[in-house]
């Protein structure tokens, strides 16, 4: 049976992990590479790293470092943050990353989803969305949640889908940073709604927070980055509880 | 002549494979040189992606002819295992050959694809030496191969399907032993010692 996972998400900026509460007031919580080898043997499934840089001159350091991390990682790794292009994705894999993750730039140009199914496979793009609730509906937002749009969330996972997404990674903005647990029913609604794989980001706090999206929200994978940096929760105790708790998990 | 070669026919990750061996102490090189390859002690067949695409491109460099006929110990990863079959359901695409087998889409009431860690059993041949049954390896797949008498692993999502397959001198695997962490590796190591 396939296992629930358990993803820590390293944000980058110029080559170093950061954590914001609510995407602003960043702190560093370490070097990412080393990050990324500690996780690796201490049980992590799967790593996202989320480049908020994003700026084009700074993308090399990107590069290098997924390159490094690949050298020693031997778990899938995805790596996001600014990527607009066929290019940008070509040059991320040809560097080792497992998988690629797509956030504004689909938004703005859905058929950029299309064009890298085709031309990578759905396996390796994942569609990140950032929501929050607007008077009750949930909105996609994009760059780092800052700028609001009209687009429902849940219309907006269908499409991705249809378009050849492999996978979604859903943060929403109201729990992210609070650590008052996920979004489990919008979570739910993206598990009933889509035949993708569903990656809940946004809220973790506790290890019940954990069992609650896995039970409540239906989701696949859960992905958290403070709690795990700061050492908050440790990885493999939280497999261990999920274990009790009869969530199938890779011990 | 080069120890251990990966064939690079211009499809996705490859350095995954190439990394995993590194850390293992092994320089492996990467090429699409039909004389290299047949040179090679052991021979990767990685592959991420579309078989229709990935087809193309191993008719491109003429691998089509020379893979099938390779006498080392070869390892198909993923794609590559999927490709080593008759005919994938994928863009319908006729393949290698080299298992008289059919790729077909997943038919379950999960989610596609399957995406993570999932246990292997009833592992047979030196490739699974001192591999536990039951172990988790990480598989990313869409389509899938039945169980048959070329079957040396197999798992379970929704059905029973192969997780890996054996005929003579060609060896394959649905999962991705370079991301598979220890257990992945410790396969890895078992192929290069076949």
């Amino acid at each position: 049976m396939l296992a629930k996972r358990i993803i820590p998400c390293l944000d980058i900026k110029d080559g170093r992990t950061v954590k914001g509460t609510k995407f602003v007031n960043l702190r560093d919580a370490g070097d990412p590479v080393e990050l990324a080898e500690y996780y690796s043997h201490n049980g992590a499934d799967e790593l996202v790293f989320l480049d908020i840089t994003a700026s084009k001159e700074k993308r090399k350091t990107l590069v290098e470092l997924v390159e490094k991390v690949a050298r020693k990682v031997s778990i899938p790794f995805t790596v996001g943050g600014g990527i607009t292009s066929v290019e940008d994705v070509s040059i991320l894999l040809k560097a080792g990353a497992d998988k690629v993750s797509v956030n504004s730039q689909a938004v703005r140009n859905p058929y950029l989803i299309n064009e890298l199914a085709d031309k990578f496979g759905n396996q390796c793009i994942v569609v990140a969305v950032d929501a929050k609730q607007i008077n009750g509906f949930w909105k996609v937002h994009l760059i780092g949640g800052k700028i609001p749009t009209n687009l429902d969330l849940f219309d907006w996972v269908k499409e991705a889908e249809k378009r050849g997404a492999g996978e979604i990674l859903f943060t929403s903005m109201d729990h992210d940073g609070t650590k008052k647990g996920f979004a489990n029913n919008a979570i739910l609604r993206i598990s009933e709604i889509s035949n993708l794989p569903i990656i809940a980001s946004g809220g973790a706090g506790s290890i019940q927070h954990f069992v609650d999206t896995f039970k409540l929200g239906k989701a696949d994978a859960a992905l958290a980055a403070s709690v795990f940096h700061f050492k908050e929760i440790d990885i493999i105790k939280l497999k261990q509880e999920l274990c009790k708790q009869n969530i199938r998990v890779r011990l | 002549m080069s120890k251990v070669v990966i064939i690079d026919y211009g499809t996705g990750n490859i350095q995954s494979v190439r990394f995993a061996l590194e850390r293992l102490g092994v320089k492996a090189q990467l090429s699409n040189d039909y004389k290299i390859i047949g040179n090679a002690e052991k021979v990767i067949f990685p592959g991420v992606g579309e078989a229709g695409n990935a087809m193309t491109n191993i008719k491109k460099h003429g691998l089509e002819k020379i893979i099938p006929k390779l006498k080392q110990p070869v390892l198909g990863i993923c794609l590559g295992m999927q490709l080593m079959c008759s005919f994938s359901e994928e863009s319908s695409t006729s393949c290698l050959d080299i298992f008289p087998l059919e790729v077909k889409k997943f038919d379950v009431e999960l989610k596609i694809p399957q995406m993570g860690w999932n246990e292997i059993k009833n592992l047979q041949t030196g490739l699974f030496n001192n591999i536990d049954e039951q172990s988790f390896v990480y598989f990313a797949n869409s389509y899938s191969v039945e169980t048959s008498e070329y079957t040396i692993a197999e798992t379970e999502y929704g059905d029973k399907f192969s997780a890996a397959l054996n005929k003579d001198n060609f060896y394959a695997c649905q999962f991705h032993p370079e991301k598979s962490s220890d257990v992945g590796i410790q396969i890895l190591k078992n192929f290069l010692e076949l």
